[in-house]
């Protein structure tokens, strides 16, 4: 697995899935100091809210522990940890839009991705163009721009570095529609750095 | 990124090659292609750029401490906050 979900250092054994099963409450415990931080991540950039990541968390290793049992080890902890996270996020957001993330969105976000039009070139703008805080805070509006469907692919992809495979086992989807969702985020994301990088250029140009 | 009827495979092709899902032999084709269409070149290169930035500015992925103690709190695990997981 080619994801960054696996913090543990070197000296440190890997998760025993059996002592899980044994009802180990330390081993839990380091199943939980694992997971937690890149979980708490990912909850915060699917809701953009703190309160409410910090309850997907809970309610994930809540939903982990209760069902450690029947965890049978084919996928990976940090894949099977993933789904419920994902799963909570987004009934979290359901009940926040109160219903808004429809059937729409989902088949909206599976038809062909539209062509780019936007070609500036601004790649050579200088770092400190490119990391400013305003240009953060753009990045960060940019993506929660992209519907649900789409977040979540690009958040388990390019900020978590699963696989298409685990992202596809994580979200039940075929690897077909991930990379579907994934061209589509990627697109609209650089549609929209572009229009606001630009922009930047044309000042940077200025004499 | 339409004038050239390559262009047009290489936005179906675009995921895999990023993903590293391409054969050497499209690869090498997109490669060469890159070098003669100005578009897909600025396309390509920004879209690499776009994903590098979300990299760099990916907030590190650590529960703040309160966070953290709430958590075990909520699990019944008090008894491991003081296990500190961070760095070795």
């Amino acid at each position: 697995m080619t994801n960054n979900m696996n913090p543990h250092p070197p000296t440190q054994p890997e998760i025993s899935i059996e002592a899980l099963h044994q009802g180990d409450r330390s081993e839990f415990a380091r199943l939980v100091d694992t997971y937690s931080g890149p979980i708490y991540r990912l909850a915060l950039k699917i809701l953009n809210n703190p309160q409410d990541a910090e309850d997907v968390l809970q309610e994930t290793f809540f939903k982990a522990l209760r069902g450690i049992q029947s965890f049978e080890g084919r996928s990976s902890l940090a894949t099977w940890l993933y789904r419920i996270a994902v799963n909570e996020a987004l009934m979290s957001l359901r009940r926040r839009q109160a219903g808004q993330v429809s059937l729409d969105q989902v088949a909206e976000a599976d038809q062909e991705p539209q062509e780019p039009l936007e070609v500036a070139d601004w790649c050579c703008l200088p770092e400190e163009e490119l990391l400013t805080v305003e240009a953060r805070q753009f990045l960060d509006a940019a993506v929660e721009e992209l519907s649900p469907p789409l977040r979540v692919v690009f958040l388990l992809r390019d900020i978590e570095g699963l696989s298409i495979r685990d992202s596809a086992e994580t979200l039940n989807l075929t690897e077909t529609a991930v990379k579907t969702r994934l061209l589509r985020a990627r697109l609209f994301l650089r549609g929209k750095l572009s229009e606001y990088y630009q922009e930047r250029l044309a000042e940077v140009k200025k004499p | 990124m339409s004038e050239h009827p390559f262009c047009q495979e290489i936005f179906k092709s675009l995921s895999d090659y990023f993903d590293g899902g391409l054969d050497e032999a499209l690869c090498q084709e997109i490669e060469s292609h890159l070098c003669e269409c100005e578009n897909c070149r600025i396309v390509i290169d920004t879209m690499r750029k776009t994903i590098d930035l979300y990299h760099i500015t990916a907030p590190s992925p650590e529960c703040p401490d309160g966070v953290r103690e709430r958590l075990f709190k909520r699990l019944h695990l008090e008894e491991f906050l003081k296990r500190e997981a961070k760095g070795t």
